[in-house]
Parts: C-alpha cells; structure tokens; sequence
C-alpha cells in the first residue's frame, strides 16, 4: 500500500511539470495566499522582537518601541547567558541528541531493513505491529515507570537516563519512515546481490543504507529535534544543575532573571541559534523527507 | 496486516514469487532485536508498569505496596477530576478547530511551485525548530501586562493580564500551540495536496468547475487520509502538551490551564502521589488509544492503518 501511494505521489509531480498545470490553479488560490501571508506576519512578529530585544539593554528596552532596531546594540545579554554555564548546557544537549540518534537510527534502521526483507514471517509482522502501536499511544504517559526504572538501574541523574528513553520513544516512527523507503528499492537488486553471494549484512550496507540516506537523514533530524527541544525527561530523569539540558537551563534561567527580559530572550536566541543553522544546511532534506514520510 | 501486502504492485509476478521463499526465512529477524529489546524495556514494559503503579502507594522514593482500588476510587471521585478532562478537550478541541482550515489554505497554498512560496516556506516553518519551552518563555516575556509588547507599545489592548484571567490564559494556550505547530501540519497538507493526480483538475476545469467547487469536491475528499493523519497527531499530541503549559502558566490562572498531563506531574513529582498519578497516566493512554482508534475508524478502509498515528 504505501509503496504503491507513494510511487504515485513521485508520478503525479512528475506530471504537475507537464501539460496542464496545477500551479496555474494554484497561482490564483488568493484566499489560502491570503491566510499563508497573514500567518507569515504571526509568525515572524514574536521571531523579529526576540532578534531585536535580544541586543538591547534594560533601559533601552523600556525606553523604546519594542520592534525599534537598537540604537545601542549590546552583547551584554549573552555574554550573561553564556556565563550562566551555557555551555556546559550546550554540551549536555548535544551528547544527548547525538548519543539518542546515532543509535536509535542505525537499531531502527536494521529492524526497518528485517521488517521488509523479512515480511512474511510472524516475529517480524509482531515487532511491526507492536511499533506501529507505539505511535498511537502518547508514550510520555509511562513517564512514571520510566522514572522507576531507571533509579533502579541507578541511572537516576546522568544523561545515560535521558538517552535510553530517547532511544525507546523514537524508535516506532523511524522504523515506519525507514521501512516505507527501504520497500521502495527495488526488490531485483537485492536479488541479484544475494545470487552474487551476498548475506543480509552486505545487502543492508551495501543497498539499503546508500539507497535510503536521504530518508536516514531526515529521520535522524526529525528525531534530533524532538531530542534537542525535549523537556519531560531531563525533567524528571536528572536534578543536578550541572546535568541540565538546553530547554531545562532556558526555564530555570527564565526563572531567575524573569525580570531581565534582553537576557531571557538572548538564552532563547543562544539555544535556537544552532538549529537554525542547521536548519539553513539541511533545510530541503528536512522539509521534503517529512512530507514523503507524512503525507501518504 | 500491513507486512505482507509489501511487495510492489510493479513487481513482476516471477520476481515476487522468487522473491517470497526468500523473505519467509527468519535469518533477518535477529536485526529487530537491538530495536525490540529497548523499545520493550522502555516503551512496552512502562505501559504495563504504569497500570500496575496505579493500584500501589509509592511516593517516588520509599518502597511501593499495594494499595488496591484506593486511588482509582480517590481519583474518580475528586471533584477537581472533570474539570481537569474539560480542559483538556477544551484545548484539544479548540486547537483542533483553530489549526485545521487554516493548516488546510495554508498547505493548499504552499503546493504551488512559485520560488517565492518556496521562500515563504523557509521561514514559516521556523516554529518547528524552537522547543515549546522558548516559545513558552517567549510568549510568557511576551505578554506580561508590566514588561511585555503591550506595555512597549503603550497599547492598553495588548496590556491585559493574559495569564491571569481563566479565559484569556485558555485561549493564549489555544494560540500558541497554534502558532507552534500550524506550520508542521501546512506541511503535511502541502505533501499531500502535491500527490492529487492533476489530472482531476483537468477534468473538473474542463467541465466548468470553479475553483471553490473544486476545493470541496476534488482537494477536501482526496486529503481525507491525509486530514485523519494531521488530526490524529494533533489530537493525541494535544495530550501530551506538557512542556509549554508548564512552563508558560503552570496550570494556572488556578486551574484553568490544568490539563491532564500537567496534572500527573503535579499529582506524582510535586505532590508525591505516584498512585494517583499513574490513574491519569492510564486514562490518558486509554483517552490516547480511544481517540487514535476513533478517527481511524473515520477513516473507514484498511489504508487508514498504514496512516495512523504516523
């Protein structure tokens, strides 16, 4: 099934280019143009005043109009930030995002390749069942035996209890991406790869993963993000401010200077900010890999 | 159900027939298991646990014993208890109603192909990278009647203590999760609308039908899976809007904010309750299930499973 949709969908743009076109209709869609522009504006207005207020001091900030460029522009703000341990914080977020998705990307990555190389066989078809179950099921609710769990692996308070979870909470969705691309390679390559001699293992690294990097990429920042921005678990998993994540440290900041907004707004821009860029790199791989992986 | 319909329908018949002896054959199953074991340890085994806690006394550190119906009975009898399940399908709800028709044009919208709306995309999408805590803090900066925009701009509208009153705190939660997740779900329509055959225009156009018409009677029936998809993520997502409740009103103006997974945290790690919160745990992954299952139903046809939750 989804083969066949999402063959379909490489068809249909296929033919958007041709003969008749949808982007003449679309061109005159004014009132969805209308409500894209609007939403642009609600959008960009809460963005634009963090940047500004952000490299402003205190009494610029209530002397000026708040969308006002600085007429004095101040790194005072960050400099604040950054000496609130920010980057021990910085660090703590990126060990956990990458220490969840190097990992859960490449177990997920295998069950997806058993999962269609395997269909057929019960075990598999139950391992599938069971993740696509997982997706219906708000898994933050079983934060509570989580929390057990892992003070009785006495993980309590170490990034190693927020990246098992992670890895856990992040598996059913990529494997569901993972496997909807790994269904679309042709089935006679890997036919002629296995007459040639080649196990499973070779076939996994030497088919599926080149053929499946855009999806693998997509996967692993669609699950970065959730890791990165995740706030629950850091929560509830750890206590010492020297565990802290990025979005835990923005909050307890907040709480502390709740009065100094430029410097609650520069934390939020110095967390952002490396997503962002990130964003600006892998932007096309982001936006079209979610689509095939939604949009069925 | 979804496993053995995976072969191509462009496949030759030779091939597949080749092909199946193959798959039947368990020697791929063992790379399930790195993927099974955590997912069973962490994902499984906390749903069973969570059941399990709701019917013991544990206050998070001591040792947990049994405590038998007692805290379902004190849960469902807590007068705070429908209040708290109104406002969560209050938000729910709302959200809903609010981010779908404007998800729907703005998606619809962003399937052209100009490079303008390509640009347009870039930027609208930025939400999607801000964890709810930022846009929380920004929104809570943002809106205090004393530091915020408001009283920047000098404008008495804009000044209202927006977290402070019940209503205009429910319908600020309402905003900014539309704000936040509006463009993830124009995104999905987008990807959507892209893969109706433009061929349905053509014919509808040829016999004289305007674009609203076509609107409702090709885009609105042909996204039908792809608006069961986007509302089953925002509905079950809406029960798990924890972070950006929490940190931007706490729940309050006294409990006018209190959702049910606010409220699990207040009952377990505040409270100490770890009975009483794994009750709510239950009945959001039971509220979770019901809801995921409904609108699948809504779906009506097999095809719905392959969408779901996803």
């Amino acid at each position: 099934m989804a083969v066949a949709t999402s063959g379909a969908g490489t068809a249909s743009r296929r033919t958007s280019r041709g003969a008749f076109n949808l982007r003449k209709l679309l061109q005159l869609n004014w009132f969805g143009g209308a409500a894209a522009w609007l939403w642009l504006v609600i959008v960009m207005v809460p963005l634009y005043w963090i940047v500004v207020t952000s490299f402003k001091d205190q009494t610029a900030y209530f002397s000026q109009n708040p969308f006002a460029l600085p007429t004095a522009p101040t790194l005072a703000n960050y400099r604040l930030v950054i000496e609130s341990d920010f980057p021990q914080y910085f660090l703590n977020s990126v060990i956990v995002t990458a220490g969840t998705i190097v990992p859960a990307v490449a177990i997920a990555f295998m069950a997806a390749y058993a999962i269609v190389r395997g269909a057929g066989g019960k075990f598999l078809a139950g391992v599938n069942g069971l993740f696509l179950m997982g997706l219906a099921i708000p898994l933050q609710a079983t934060i509570i035996p989580v929390y057990l769990l892992i003070i009785r692996m006495h993980l309590y308070d170490s990034l190693l209890a927020i990246i098992l979870p992670s890895i856990a909470f992040a598996i059913p969705l990529s494997v569901l991406v993972l496997s909807n691309f790994i269904r679309d390679v042709p089935k006679e390559l890997f036919e002629s790869m296995r007459v040639d001699g080649a196990g499973e293992w070779d076939m996994l690294r030497g088919l599926a993963l080149p053929l499946t990097r855009p999806a693998l990429v997509t996967v692993s920042i669609y699950n970065g993000l959730g890791v990165w921005n995740g706030f629950l678990l850091p929560l509830i998993l750890t206590q010492s401010p020297d565990k802290r994540t990025l979005p835990l440290a923005l909050w307890t900041f907040q709480g502390q200077y709740s009065v100094n907004i430029p410097a609650v707004l520069a934390s939020v821009m110095l967390t952002t900010l490396p997503i962002v860029l990130l964003y600006a790199i892998g932007r096309r791989q982001l936006l079209s890999g979610l689509t095939a992986g939604f949009s069925r | 159900m979804t496993v053995p319909s995976a072969a191509p329908p462009v496949l030759p018949a030779r091939a597949r027939k080749a092909l199946s002896g193959v798959g039947r054959s368990g020697p791929v199953a063992w790379m399930a298991i790195p993927a099974l074991a955590i997912f069973v340890v962490f994902g499984i085994v906390p749903l069973f646990g969570v059941l399990f806690l709701s019917f013991t006394r544990w206050d998070g550190l001591g040792a947990i014993d049994p405590a038998g119906f007692a805290n379902w009975r004190s849960v469902l009898s807590d007068p705070a208890l429908p209040h708290t399940v109104w406002v969560t399908f209050e938000i729910m709800i709302l959200s809903w109603a609010v981010q779908t028709p404007l998800s729907l044009l703005i998606g619809t919208f962003l399937a052209g192909r100009q490079r303008y709306r390509g640009f347009l995309a870039v930027l609208f999408f930025i939400p999607l990278l801000l964890s709810s805590a930022a846009i929380a803090i920004t929104y809570k900066a943002l809106l205090d009647p004393n530091f915020g925009l408001g009283a920047g701009l000098k404008v008495g509208l804009l000044t209202q203590d927006w977290l402070g009153r019940e209503n205009l705190a429910l319908g600020v939660v309402v905003f900014v999760v539309s704000w936040q997740f509006i463009p993830f779900h124009s995104l999905i329509y987008q990807g959507g609308v892209r893969q109706i055959p433009t061929s349905m225009y053509e014919a509808a156009s040829i016999d004289g039908a305007g674009r609203i018409r076509q609107f409702f009677s090709i885009t609105l029936p042909q996204l039908k899976y792809t608006i069961i998809t986007s509302s089953t993520l925002m509905v079950v997502g809406s029960l798990t809007f924890f972070d950006l409740i929490f940190v931007l009103t706490a729940g309050g103006p006294g409990d006018a904010t209190r959702v049910l997974a606010l409220d699990m945290y207040k009952r377990g790690f505040q409270a100490n309750l770890m009975g009483p919160a794994s009750v709510i745990a239950v009945l959001l992954v039971l509220i979770g299930l019901a809801l995921a299952l409904l609108l699948r139903r809504l779906g009506g046809s097999t095809t719905a499973s392959q969408q779901e939750g996803a």
